[in-house]
């Protein structure tokens, strides 16, 4: 069975110049861990299939800020020595699938796959994560709140790449928490989940930033909460959480995993866990 | 061509670059120990290493491992040496589907971390799907392969040894199911299936497809030779192999192509038109609607009905009653094995080798769908990679049947997880209500119960389900007067068949969470109240069969000490709570016959040859079967050599369901060792205590000192190669229930008690399980160790049941929408092994497969109500439904 072998549209430039001038030429499906495409794919991946496995994007750089290769796998994240402020990225990463899809699946791969549930994203929402994305054209940046606009759907042009996730140095301050909630202990796709950043001073919150995933068409941060956790004591910062703050920047639906009505309740809880843990 | 080292030895293959490594792997190179569960990175089964990281080969492009190393089930490390013996060991293969995928990903942790403990362990293991064990057995042989070390397994393979399975050894290498096996030049065949779950369609002109490079035949229901309607009870056949037009559930079969083997498999473009109809798709919609099959009014396939006494008098007399309603969802086998087979034709018999739970019934459905006789159709049943009751149903075997019937070519088929979920039965969705009563010392008094059950487009197991209710509905306790009736009801739904426990897991949710709320009105403690309650010797059923072996008292008695330490560890702790249901499940079909056969003999180089056709789907009947025989025979084990199951090479042994097999072809296997013990002991001249002993092909028999010694090769041998054998059949004596459901309607019932401990989340309505402890009474433990799978597996279930697992047409038809438990979801499992042996079961042996799973749900139910005072009605408890219940939702 299957020994046609009809000539593959398939590519695995070497370079990043090559792979920019082959995805200019055509549209090609872009492959990089493969974790997203393969299920999508039916009984097999048909192309044109742009494999960016030849190109040196699983690199993490430290210097201004952080910058993430594009295809980094999430195992590679989980294992890197990265500050407090990015716990809940890390966290994350052991979240995303079970191990075999943390050692493929990729940040930028999670990103351009635009899921409302995308587990990399709140904890990047949080660090104000940036995307690079090139093409031909040159090089931009995109934050990463303007870069996903809905599900399934992103700002990547045709013919660019998401070569980089990039943190500001500013971002890297504080400690962070991811929260996941699902039905099931692993390879669970989240009910609701939520990433806080906090930085703390003297014993009070200097800035937060708290973000919350599954509960809108995509991943959104809560600037009503942020706001009243700033200049709020550690030990009142969980109080100044309110149902309403946390609620109102969501727009759950109802799915098989939940109801609306019950990701707007269990958010508001989910927040105040992950403040204070990140307090913690 | 790709290069790479496979399993340290460098090949080069052509394959187009994006091919999953895991197609690669199996259909280019051979390896086929690599398993394929879902082809979406949801169950694990296809994990393989990749410069020694762990990835999902479904996931990976051929391409990718271009220069790198591969290791598969098929290589030898010393992590995977290691961790096969320690599998082997601990029981934590069963079907053994999962077991390259778990052995590989337990093999990258020991190389990044030698001494795991269990939480590292089930970190590591996540990723991959396990249906049948329920995960303790696993992680505690990840765990002792790190430690080197494990108790060896008893020598002798007699009744009562925990020996390792005797087909360990495959399962741990990599064993063939259903897709791992095809003839060469294999047609490639797939089905196009209805996209609706009601509709009218019209299969437009075939020519040009069939045209189509490739496209070998295309068959419809025109195109079926013999009856185009079966049914697991036959007088219900009614359920097409191929559709004629309107198909009445998605995913329903209505043609068939088959393919050359080096084609592309593409339906696409098939000409068929669809017009969508109105679908009923709840038993209240049915009741009321247009009829599915003409001749079932109400849509009614059956009902049920168990009347003893006077059940509304009782009540009305009653100290205490209570009522209460219980809805449950369709549930999905969820098996890591897709169905998978394929067919070929020895001379003028069909030959078709499928996974399966039921050899013998695949051979008549087949053999009367496609016209044939039966002596013309021979079923092989492959390693079955799980079951739990979905393959007792015929599913591929009339499909790829009829293509090579008609071809004259071999063919093969494989499920997509998809097609596997969408055709294939479900756990039935009830709808239960009524009435318990107790009198002021807490005795029941009487009980009503009323259920309706979703059974979907066709009978299957519809029957069995109705009858099975009422009859089990009281629950192992003593109920004077009760009138129950389940109705099996068709839609538009996913046909629901067989699923561990055949309905009676449904009704237990309904009787043991009532139970508890009857024990509360009584005052009395609820472990108690089942202690006062539960069936004795020389009671009567709600069927009036008066009992024998009844195990329930001491199953409870036994939990009691466990029943007191987790409510005085629970007091006082936030969330906190303790439940506790029982169980009875009576063992064979339902006052029908089922006899078994079996046959033993001695070939002339000295093995003991078992013909044992019980399929073995993971449960362990190869092995305990073989040890009823060994006991019986009184030679030892390992002069064994087991055939089949195999429609031309073994007796019938009956479905491997109902929880027969150990007690119904175990008694068969006895009685056919003992026959053949006898002629050897008449040769011998020899008394009933003589002791046998086998040395090459010379047989002894030590009779009070005198040896006799017989040579083997000096004998002649029979048709089948036998100098000496016997066979043997038993049929378990029932008594037809009668219009009010009074008989006795089984030989055998198992008994058994859970108490579940547990910890709720109050604010986010999430449970997490701290221990379950679970009493069985099994009569006697034929093989300890795996019945302590059986329980931890049917326990696994019971918790997805209980918290998560809720099929939707439409909608969860794949392994991550669908949630099935993982490693975590199952917490330590303490396994009471009770043996009150009953008369009637070789050596007082019961049947346990799916007792074991009915308790845990209602325990858990339970368990909730005691943390929080939440009284959940309808399962799965997902979180948003706790938290509502719970008062916790707007």
């Amino acid at each position: 069975m299957n020994s046609g072998l009809s000539v593959p549209d398939y590519a695995r430039p070497q370079s990043m110049t090559e792979a920019l001038r082959l995805l200019a030429e055509c549209g090609w499906r872009v492959l990089a861990g493969g974790t997203d495409l393969y299920p999508g794919a039916g009984t097999r991946l048909t192309g044109p299939v742009l494999d960016l496995g030849g190109l040196a994007l699983s690199r993490i750089e430290t210097g201004e800020g952080l910058r993430i290769g594009g295809a980094t796998p999430w195992a590679a994240i989980a294992e890197a020595d990265l500050p407090l402020a990015c716990r809940a990225l890390q966290q994350a990463a052991r979240q995303v699938g079970g191990r075999q899809v943390q050692v493929a699946g990729t940040i930028g791969g999670n990103l351009c796959n635009a899921s409302p549930a995308a587990d990399g994203v709140p904890p990047l929402l949080a660090l104000e994560a940036e995307v690079e994305l090139v093409s031909v054209a040159g090089r931009r940046r995109l934050a990463l709140r303007d870069f996903l606009l809905g599900p399934r759907r992103t700002a990547l042009k045709p013919g660019e790449i998401l070569a980089a996730v990039v943190i500001p140095e500013a971002a890297l301050a504080g400690r962070s928490t991811f929260v996941k909630l699902g039905a099931r202990s692993h390879l669970v796709i989240s009910i609701a989940m939520v990433a806080a950043r906090l930085v703390v001073e003297g014993g009070q919150v200097r800035g937060a930033s708290v973000a919350v995933g599954s509960c809108s068409p995509v991943a959104v941060r809560l600037p009503a909460v942020e706001a009243a956790l700033a200049g709020a004591s550690v030990a009142e910062a969980v109080d100044r959480v309110t149902a309403a703050d946390v609620q109102a920047a969501l727009s759950p639906i109802d799915d098989v995993r939940a109801t609306a009505d019950y990701r707007r309740v269990a958010a508001v809880e989910l927040v105040r866990r992950a403040v204070a843990e990140a307090l913690a | 061509m790709i290069r790479f080292a496979l399993n340290g030895v460098m090949v080069a293959v052509e394959a187009p670059p994006t091919e999953r490594l895991s197609l690669m792997l199996r259909e280019r190179l051979g390896k086929v120990g690599t398993k394929v569960g879902c082809d979406a990175g949801d169950c694990g089964a296809c994990t393989v290493l990749l410069d020694g990281a762990a990835v999902c080969a479904c996931l990976t492009p051929a391409a990718r491992v271009e220069g790198r190393a591969v290791t598969t089930v098929e290589g030898e490390t010393p992590e995977l040496t290691l961790l096969r013996a320690s599998f082997h060991a601990h029981g934590a293969a069963q079907c053994g589907i999962c077991t390259p995928g778990m052995l590989l990903a337990a093999a990258e942790l020991l190389t990044r971390n030698a001494r795991p403990s269990e939480t590292e362990v089930e970190q590591a293991l996540g990723g991959v799907l396990c249906r049948c064990t329920g995960y303790r057995s696993i992680i505690a042989a990840v765990v002792a392969a790190g430690e080197g070390a494990w108790p060896e397994a008893p020598v002798s393979g007699a009744v009562g040894a925990a020996i390792p399975r005797v087909d360990g050894a495959a399962k741990v290498a990599g064993d063939r199911f259903g897709a791992d096996d095809w003839p060469e030049g294999a047609l490639v065949v797939r089905a196009v299936r209805s996209p609706h779950p009601h509709a009218v369609f019209a299969i437009g002109d075939l020519t040009a497809f069939r045209a189509r490079p490739g496209v070998v035949a295309v068959f419809t229901a025109a195109d079926i030779p013999g009856r185009n309607a079966f049914s697991v009870i036959p007088p219900f056949a009614d359920q097409p192999a191929i559709a004629a037009s309107p198909a009445r559930f998605q995913g329903e079969c209505v043609a068939l192509v088959a393919f050359e083997p080096d084609a592309e498999p593409d339906l696409t473009g098939f000409p068929i038109s669809w017009t969508p109809v109105p679908a009923l798709s709840t038993p209240e919609e049915a009741e009321a609607g247009d009829l599915l099959h003409p001749n079932r009014p109400g849509n009614l396939l059956i009902e049920g009905r168990v009347v003893k006494g006077d059940a509304t008098a009782a009540l009305a007399g009653s100290a205490h009653v209570v009522e209460g309603a219980m809805t449950t969802a369709f549930v999905e086998h969820a098996y890591i094995e897709p169905e998978a087979g394929s067919a070929w034709m020895e001379g003028e018999t069909l030959a078709i080798r499928a996974c399966t739970q039921a050899p013998g019934m695949d051979r008549e459905d087949t053999a009367a769908i496609l016209g044939l006789p039966l002596d013309r159709v021979r079923i092989i049943p492959s390693a079955t990679g799980g079951g739990f009751g979905s393959k007792l149903d015929i599913s591929l075997q009339p499909l790829i049947g009829l293509v090579t019937l008609k071809t004259g070519r071999p063919s093969r088929m494989v499920y997509s997880r998809h097609e596997s979920m969408t055709s294939t039965t479900k756990r039935h969705p009830a709808e239960m209500r009524g009435r318990i009563g107790c009198d002021s010392q807490g005795r029941i008094t009487g009980m009503e119960f009323e259920g309706r059950f979703n059974t979907g487009a066709y009978s299957s197991w519809g029957p069995t389900v109705a009858n099975r209710v009422p009859v089990h509905v009281s629950g192992p306790y003593l109920t004077p007067h009760i009138t129950a009736k389940a109705r099996a009801i068709h839609t538009h739904g996913p046909v629901s068949g067989a699923f561990r426990g055949f309905g009676v897991p449904q009704g237990a949710l309904w009787q043991e969470t009532l139970y508890d709320r009857l024990a509360e009105k009584a005052g009395i403690d609820r472990l108690e109240f089942r202690l006062r309650n539960a069936l004795c010797d020389g009671d009567a059923s709600a069927t009036g069969q008066v009992l024998q072996a009844t195990g329930i008292h001491d199953c409870l008695l036994a939990l009691q000490p466990h029943w007191t330490r987790a409510l005085a560890e629970a007091k006082g702790q936030r969330g906190r709570g303790v439940g506790v249901a029982s169980c009875w499940y009576g063992c064979g079909n339902t006052a029908l016959p089922n006899p078994s056969t079996i046959r033993i003999g001695l070939s002339p180089a000295g093995e003991v040859v078992l013909h044992q056709g019980a399929t073995d789907i993971g449960q362990g009947s190869n092995t305990v079967i073989a040890q009823i025989a060994a006991e019986a025979l009184g030679l030892p084990l390992a002069a064994f050599r087991l055939v089949g199951p195999d429609t031309g090479l073994t007796p019938d042994a009956g479905k491997t369901s109902a929880s027969r097999q150990t007690f119904v072809t175990g008694r068969a296997a006895k009685a056919a060792a003992e026959g053949l013990r006898a002629e050897i002991l008449r040769r011998a001249n020899a008394g009933e205590g003589a002791v046998l002993s086998l040395e090459g092909a010379t047989l002894s028999v030590c009779d009070r000192g005198a040896s006799t010694r017989i040579d083997l090769a000096a004998l002649p041998t029979d048709t089948r190669g036998h100098v000496l054998s016997a066979e043997a059949s038993y049929d378990p004596p029932t008594a037809p229930l009668d219009a009010n459901g009074q008989g006795s309607p089984y030989a055998v019932y198992g008994y058994g008690a859970q108490v579940v401990e547990l910890e709720v989340d109050k604010a986010l309505g999430t449970v997490r399980l701290v221990k379950i402890t679970a009493a069985h009474d099994l009569g006697r433990a034929i093989n300890p160790m795996l019945a302590r799978g059986q329980i931890e597996g049917g326990i696994a279930q019971g918790i997805g049941m209980a918290l998560m697992e809720e099929y939707l047409p439409g909608r969860t038809e794949n392994l991550h929408d669908y949630l099935i438990p993982t490693f975590g979801d199952v917490p330590p499992i303490e396994s009471l092994l009770i043996e009150v042996p009953d008369p009637e079961g070789p050596y007082g042996a019961k049947g346990l497969g799916e007792h074991v799973l009915i308790p845990t749900a209602p325990a858990i139910l339970n368990a909730i109500r005691h943390a929080t005072g939440a009284e959940i009605t309808r399962v799965p408890a997902l979180p948003h439904r706790l938290l509502d219940a719970l008062g916790g939702l707007p």
